[in-house]
């Protein structure tokens, strides 16, 4: 890449097209900013609104739903979206370096930057679960909306959280049978979240959406999996226990997650403050959505987890205040949102037996196969990757990291430049550039 | 199920060598679960499929087109696409 050729500047550059970035992106081209939106996946929507891919499986006849209004008010605004481009440095001040189809690399400079790069799922290390067959959940129902058929297989859904039990609703109608649903938090956790919920109506109508589809569904409250079990190489099944009694149960996929990890990383590169949290860090805003980096917002997931329409009304608020104009209307409904998350977290938190599944010859780092003997011999994460490569593949901590956070207390890593594996060519032109700005 | 689509909705890829037939659209990722091919083998040589589907994991890495380390979960087959397991 020739970097003075591949400069485009906006006026407010958007990180991250899920519900947050698009609500962002749509109010500030609303009132007049030059928009630029970024993301890596192949089509607009972020996570809960991610569409199905393959022809066949689109239904036409459907009213537009929220996520078509959504992309249609962001076209209509005037923001321009670009995706498959991924966002992997940030070499000075309003600068960030792009990577387009995994290949090309792009430089955007902007006045203002919104961060709105949602969040990936908790994964913990459990004997077998590194097999072909056990996969995220929230990951599962993505490779099914990208033409993975589940039709007639017999799917346990495992872990803790809202999502498992979206994902398990949506399994059901693409064909699966859901032979098992286990969440960890048991029943007397759920109650408060349950009340609250009936005194919100789209929370509630969407609750009881997913109960409908879920009738017949084995679910399991306070249950966890201890071992993904394999027949000769092949997953066969999932033992699961709650701590007093264990069961097997037979399948043919595992879907796993224990909730959510903000995607902070970003936001940390270019210097935002951040806090701990169980699983990670989020990053620090206050009610208008700014971060402690006078030109970069911060919207939807990585500011906490709290679900789809917090990160509607934050990617507002961002938007409205990155164009000047008032957003306190929005800010009480907004911060209700937020204690939603809040109980959100309190809910799943994660049963002190989450932290000791792994055996001694279990992988914990996937991407360098480091044993969870090998990086429990360590002090912290530093030794762990100079002494057993852990959080070194390609993932660079993203799946082992949280993992190390939960089973050992780790301090995660501080993140550098480039947040992704980046081809030589990309990458060089990015580190010159920051020397010359040095 | 490939088989009986009409052939405007279907690609042709080759997965390790062998002709496969799957739906437009369908990501690589998904096809070589749908045929039960693994995406890579890890560094003690375990075959490997996908894990997070939304580009953050790495493990669905598989070479496409003789390049190495593509996150197939982000890439949509296309007519001719040529896809190998990663060692
Ligand atoms: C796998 C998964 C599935 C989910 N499914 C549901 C569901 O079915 N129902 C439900 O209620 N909630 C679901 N959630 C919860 C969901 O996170 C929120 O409800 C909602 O999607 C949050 O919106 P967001 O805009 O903050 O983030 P997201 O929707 O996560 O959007 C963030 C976007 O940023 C992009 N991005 C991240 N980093 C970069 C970068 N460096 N460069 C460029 N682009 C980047 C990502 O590709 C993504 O499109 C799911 C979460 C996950 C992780
Ligand atoms: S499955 Fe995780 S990056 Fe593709």
């Amino acid at each position: 890449m020739s970097a003075a050729n591949d400069i485009t500047h906006a006026d407010v550059l958007v990180v991250g097209a899920g519900p947050a970035g698009l609500a962002a992106a749509t109010a500030a081209a609303r009132h007049g900013c030059d928009v630029h939106v970024l993301d890596d996946n192949l089509a607009p929507g972020g996570q809960i609104w991610r569409a199905s891919s393959v022809a066949a499986n689109t239904q036409s006849t459907q009213p537009m739903s929220s996520r078509e209004k959504a992309i249609a008010a962001l076209h209509a605004s005037g923001a321009t979206l670009h995706c498959a481009t991924r966002v992997f440095a940030a070499p000075a001040n309003n600068v960030v370096d792009v990577l387009e189809q995994d290949e090309h690399g792009l430089r955007y400079t902007y006045r203002t930057l919104i961060v709105a790069t949602g969040a990936r799922e908790l994964m913990l290390p459990f004997p077998g679960w590194t097999l072909p067959g056990v996969l995220g959940a929230g990951g599962l129902q993505a490779l099914v909306r990208a033409g993975y058929s589940v039709a007639g297989k017999r799917v346990a859904v495992v872990g803790t959280g809202p999502l498992l039990i979206a994902v398990a609703a949506h399994l059901q109608e693409a064909g699966a049978r859901v032979v098992l649903l286990a969440e960890q938090a048991g029943l007397r956790t759920m109650l408060p979240l349950a009340a609250s919920m009936l005194l919100r109506f789209t929370k509630l109508r969407q609750g009881l959406h997913y109960a409908a589809r879920l009738r017949g569904t084995p679910v399991r409250m306070g249950w966890w999996p201890v071992e993904a079990i394999a027949d000769r190489g092949v997953l066969a099944g999932v033992r699961i226990t709650n701590g007093s009694e264990t069961r097997t149960i037979d399948c043919d996929l595992v879907a796993t997650g224990f909730h959510l990890v903000p995607n902070s990383e970003l936001a940390e590169l270019l210097g935002c403050a951040l806090a701990a949290t169980p699983v990670g860090r989020r990053v620090l805003v206050d009610t208008y959505q700014r971060t402690t980096r006078a030109d970069v917002f911060c919207v939807g997931e990585p500011t906490g987890i709290a679900g789809l329409d917090a990160a509607l009304l934050q990617g507002e608020i961002a938007g409205l205040t990155a164009a000047g104009q008032p957003s306190t209307h929005l800010h009480a409904r907004a911060a209700a949102e937020r204690a939603f998350g809040k109980m959100l977290d309190r809910t799943f938190r994660l049963r002190k037996a989450l932290r000791t599944l792994a055996a001694e010859d279990t992988i914990l780092c996937r991407c360098e196969d480091a044993s969870f003997a090998q990086v429990k011999a360590c002090a912290g994460w530093t030794e762990a990757k100079l002494q057993t490569r852990c959080g070194m593949g390609p993932c660079q901590g993203r799946i082992c990291g949280p993992a190390t956070r939960v089973v050992f207390g780790w301090e995660p890593a501080s993140v550098r430049p480039p947040l992704v594996p980046v081809p030589l060519h990309a990458l060089i032109s990015s580190t010159s550039h920051h020397e010359e700005n040095l | 199920m490939p088989e009986a689509m009409p052939e405007a909705q279907c690609v042709q890829i080759y997965l390790n060598g062998m002709p496969r037939q799957v739906a437009r659209g369908t990501s690589v990722a998904a096809a070589l679960l749908l045929h039960a091919v693994p995406c890579r083998e890890s560094v003690k040589g375990t075959p490997r499929a996908a894990l997070c589907g939304m580009g953050i994991c790495f493990e669905c890495r598989a070479v496409i087109n003789g390049v190495a380390h593509r996150r197939t979960c982000q890439i949509n087959c296309l007519d001719e696409m040529r896809v190998e397991t990663q060692r």
